[in-house]
C-alpha cells in the first residue's frame, strides 16, 4: 500500500530506547534519584486541590445528608485522594533514575512497563528549570532537558523535581560546550534587566481584557456552585434599578475593564519580577523571571534564527514592543500555549527592544530596524476590501434577522455600519503602513500586521526553502505573497502582498542560488 | 521578473485519477439524496432536485477541471532544488533545496493504485515547508524518490 524511503540527517536518531553501550561508564553508583519530598509534594498539591472541591461538594452534599455528615464523607474522601496520591508519587519516585553519562542522558521511569529514554548529549539543546511556589518553599525545581526535535514530547526529558543546586549542576553541564571560537566579540553577562516603569505597558496589552471577560465569568460560576447566580444577576438590577440600560451597560464594562487591568498587572509582576536576560560563556542565552513561580529558560545561540520584533496594537501606540526568539527547538507542548515561552524581552520602550534585539544577534545595529522596501499601493486596496466585506457582511446579516425578527438587531446593525468602516478602514491603512521588507546583512527582515504588528528578522541561512503564492486576485493586482520556510519558530515568515518582481528579486538575493534558476525575465509590458 | 513553469507535467493519467475522485465526491451525496427522495414521497421533488443539480454540477467539474489542473500542476528536479507548481485559483510555487531535505516519502492510495499513480512528499525542517508531488506515474515517482534519497544522504549537514 504505501512504501516509505526515510532518511534521517544524522546517523544518531534523537532518542531511541537503547541503554548507553558505551564501555567502561555503565556503573550503577552513576544513577541517581530524584528529589524524596516529592511526596510531600503531591500530597500538599493534592491537599490543595482537594479543599478546593470539598467547598462546592460539601454544599452541594449537605443539602442532602445533612451538614454533620456530609463533611465527614468529603473529610474522609480527601484523606483517601490525598493519601493514594502521595501513594502513587513514593512508588514513581522509587522507581524513577537518571543518568548523566559521558555521551547520553539517560532516564528510566515506570511501574510495570519500565520506559527507558535515553538523549544523545550533543543533541540536547534547553535545559529549562521551573519552580512553582510550593517548590521553591522546599528548594525543589523541574528540569526540562529537550532536543528541540518537533516529534511530539518524546525529545524531552522531564526531572520532577530535583534540587536547585542540582539543577544548576545538569544545566551547566548539560549546556557546556567548548566555548570555540565565538564570532565577534560580543558581550557576557547581563543583556537586559526588568526595569519596572515597563509594568505601564501591562494594561494596554490583550491580556486586560481577555481577562475582565475572564472575571466576570468567574463570578457567574462560582454564584452558580452556590445556586446563587440568579440572586447576583438580581441583585446587579436592583443596583442599577434607577438607571437607564445604557448606563449599567457602561458602568458594568467598566468594572470589568478595571478588573482586566488589576489582572494585567498582577500577571505581569507574577510572570516578569526578576526578569534577566544573560549571555552565559559558551554562547547560552539565559532568560530568568517569575516572582512566585520562577521560570529559567536557556537558548543555545547556535538554535537562534532571528528575532522576532512583536508589536501588538496597544502598546504599539505607546511605543513598545516585545521580542521574541526564532529559534529551533524550543519545548513545544504545553509551554507553547502560555506564548511566552520564547519571549526574550517583554514589552518595553522601543529603542530598548532593538537594543536588545542586536546585543542577542551579535549586531552593531538591531535588522528589526532596518529601512523596509514598502508594497505596492495593490496591497492597500486589497487590506481596504477585505475590511470593508469583514465589516458588510455581518452588518447584512444582522439587518437581514433584524427585518425577520426583531428591530434591536437593526439597531445593532446600524451601531455596526456607523463605528465599523471607520475602525476596519483604520486597521486595513495601518496592516498596508506595517507591510514591509528587506535584507539587512545576514538576515532578511519582514513586517506585516496591523493588530498584531511582527518585524521578523530571521538569519539567511537558516532559510531552507521558499513557498510563492499568487491567487487570481493578486495575479490582477500584480501581486504576490513570498514565504520563507525555516526550521525555526513559527517555521514560515512571509513577505504579503510585495511587488512581483519585487518579491521574487528579494526572495532570490536573500538566498543566494537557491530561487535564480526558475526566474526568468520578461520584457516590461506598456 | 517571475517565476518560470516547471519542465515536467504530470502523468496524463493523473487526469482520470481527479475525476475518479470527483465523481466519487458527488457520487456520494447525490445517492444519498436519491434513495431518500424515492423512498419519501412527499418530498421527492425537492430531494430529487438538488440530487440532479449537484449530479450535472459535479459531472461538470469532474470533466472540466481535471484538465485545467492538469495544465497548471508541473514539477522539476534539478540537482539543487526542488521545485513544484500547484493550484489554479490560488497559485503556488515551492521550493526546496536539496541541502535541507529531511524525508521521501513515497504514499499510493487505494484509488491511486488503480491508476498506477504515487505520491511524493519531500519534506524539510520546516514543518511549513512540506513540498508535495501528487499524480506521478508510480514508476517515475520510485525513481524520483530513490534518486532524492541518494542526492540528500551525499549532502552534509542537519538541514536546519
Amino acid at each position: 500500500m504505501s512504501s516509505e524511503a526515510a532518511l534521517s540527517p544524522s546517523p544518531d536518531a534523537g532518542d531511541d530506547r537503547s541503554p548507553a553501550q558505551e564501555p567502561g561508564t555503565a556503573t550503577t553508583a552513576d544513577w541517581r534519584r530524584l528529589d524524596r519530598r516529592t511526596v510531600l509534594l503531591s500530597a500538599l498539591l493534592t491537599a490543595g486541590v482537594a479543599a478546593g472541591a470539598a467547598v462546592p461538594t460539601t454544599l452541594g452534599l449537605s443539602g442532602r445528608l445533612g451538614l454533620g455528615p456530609a463533611i465527614a464523607w468529603v473529610l474522609a474522601g480527601s484523606v483517601l485522594l490525598i493519601g493514594s496520591a502521595a501513594a502513587g508519587d513514593h512508588v514513581r519516585w522509587r522507581r524513577t533514575r537518571y543518568r548523566i553519562g559521558a555521551d547520553r542522558v539517560e532516564l528510566h521511569t515506570g511501574l510495570f512497563l519500565v520506559k527507558k529514554r535515553s538523549l544523545a548529549r550533543e543533541r540536547i539543546r534547553s535545559v529549562d528549570v521551573t519552580a512553582h511556589p510550593l517548590q521553591r518553599v522546599l528548594g525543589l525545581v523541574t528540569v526540562r532537558i529537550g532536543t528541540g526535535e518537533h516529534s511530539g514530547n518524546d525529545s524531552t526529558l522531564e526531572l520532577d523535581p530535583v534540587t536547585r543546586p542540582e539543577s544548576e549542576r545538569l544545566r551547566r553541564e548539560l549546556l557546556a560546550r567548548a566555548a570555540t571560537g565565538t564570532p565577534g566579540t560580543h558581550r557576557e553577562g547581563e543583556l537586559a534587566a526588568l526595569d519596572p516603569r515597563w509594568i505601564r505597558y501591562a494594561p494596554v496589552s490583550f491580556v486586560a481584557p481577555a481577562l475582565g471577560g475572564a472575571a466576570a465569568g468567574a463570578v457567574m460560576q462560582v454564584s452558580d456552585w452556590f445556586g446563587a447566580q440568579g440572586q447576583v444577576i438580581e441583585w446587579v438590577g436592583d443596583r442599577f434599578r434607577d438607571t437607564s440600560l445604557l448606563t449599567m451597560i457602561v458602568i458594568l464594562a467598566l468594572a470589568a475593564v478595571l478588573a482586566g487591568v488589576v489582572g494585567a498587572l498582577g500577571l505581569w509582576v507574577e510572570m516578569w519580577w526578576n526578569y534577566r536576560l544573560e549571555r552565559e560563556p559558551g554562547g547560552t542565552l539565559r532568560i530568568r523571571r517569575g516572582l512566585l513561580t520562577s521560570r529559567s529558560v536557556s537558548i543555545e545561540e547556535r538554535r537562534l534564527r532571528g528575532v522576532d520584533l512583536v508589536e501588538p496594537l496597544g502598546i504599539r501606540t505607546f511605543g513598545a514592543a516585545r521580542v521574541d526568539a526564532i529559534t529551533t527547538g524550543l519545548a513545544k507542548d504545553d509551554e507553547e500555549q502560555h506564548g511566552d515561552h520564547n519571549t526574550l524581552l517583554p514589552a518595553a520602550p522601543r529603542p530598548v527592544a532593538d537594543a536588545v534585539a542586536a546585543d542577542v544577534l551579535r549586531e552593531t545595529t538591531s535588522p528589526t530596524g532596518a529601512p523596509l522596501t514598502g508594497h505596492p499601493l495593490a496591497a492597500r486596496g486589497r487590506r481596504l476590501r477585505r475590511a470593508l466585506w469583514a465589516v458588510a457582511v455581518p452588518v447584512l446579516v444582522l439587518a437581514l434577522l433584524g427585518v425577520l425578527l426583531t428591530p434591536v438587531l437593526l439597531w445593532i446593525a446600524l451601531g455596526c455600519a456607523v463605528v465599523g468602516p471607520a475602525a476596519g478602514v483604520f486597521l486595513a491603512r495601518d496592516a498596508y503602513r506595517g507591510l514591509g521588507h528587506a535584507i539587512s546583512g545576514d538576515y532578511l527582515v519582514v513586517r506585516s500586521g496591523s493588530v498584531r504588528r511582527s518585524t521578523a528578522a530571521l538569519e539567511r541561512a537558516g532559510v531552507i526553502g521558499w513557498t510563492v503564492r499568487q491567487t487570481y486576485f493578486q495575479r490582477r493586482a500584480g501581486v504576490l505573497s513570498v514565504t520563507a520556510t525555516t526550521a525555526a519558530g513559527a517555521g514560515a515568515y512571509t513577505a504579503y502582498d510585495t511587488d512581483m518582481s519585487e518579491g521574487l528579486r528579494f526572495a532570490s538575493e536573500a538566498v543566494p542560488g537557491l530561487l535564480e534558476p526558475f526566474l526568468e525575465r520578461v520584457p516590461p509590458t506598456g | 521578473m517571475r517565476l518560470r513553469p516547471p519542465n515536467n507535467t504530470l502523468d496524463p493519467r493523473a487526469v482520470g485519477w481527479w475525476r475518479a475522485q470527483w465523481l466519487l465526491l458527488t457520487a456520494t451525496p447525490v445517492l444519498v439524496l436519491a434513495v431518500l427522495g424515492t423512498l419519501i414521497g412527499p418530498a421527492r421533488f425537492w430531494l430529487l432536485l438538488p440530487a440532479a443539480v449537484l449530479a450535472v454540477l459535479g459531472t461538470g467539474c469532474a470533466v472540466l477541471l481535471p484538465v485545467w489542473w492538469f495544465r497548471t500542476h508541473r514539477w522539476e528536479v534539478t540537482d539543487e532544488a526542488v521545485y513544484v507548481r500547484t493550484g489554479v485559483f490560488r497559485q503556488e510555487w515551492r521550493i526546496a533545496p536539496m541541502s535541507r531535505i529531511q524525508t521521501v516519502d513515497t504514499v499510493r492510495g487505494p484509488l491511486e493504485q488503480l491508476f498506477r499513480l504515487a505520491t511524493v512528499t519531500v519534506t524539510t525542517a520546516s514543518a511549513k515547508g512540506a513540498v508535495r508531488i501528487e499524480g506521478l506515474d508510480h514508476e517515475t515517482a520510485a525513481g524520483l524518490a530513490e534518486r532524492l534519497t541518494r542526492i540528500t544522504q551525499d549532502t552534509p549537514g542537519d538541514a536546519t
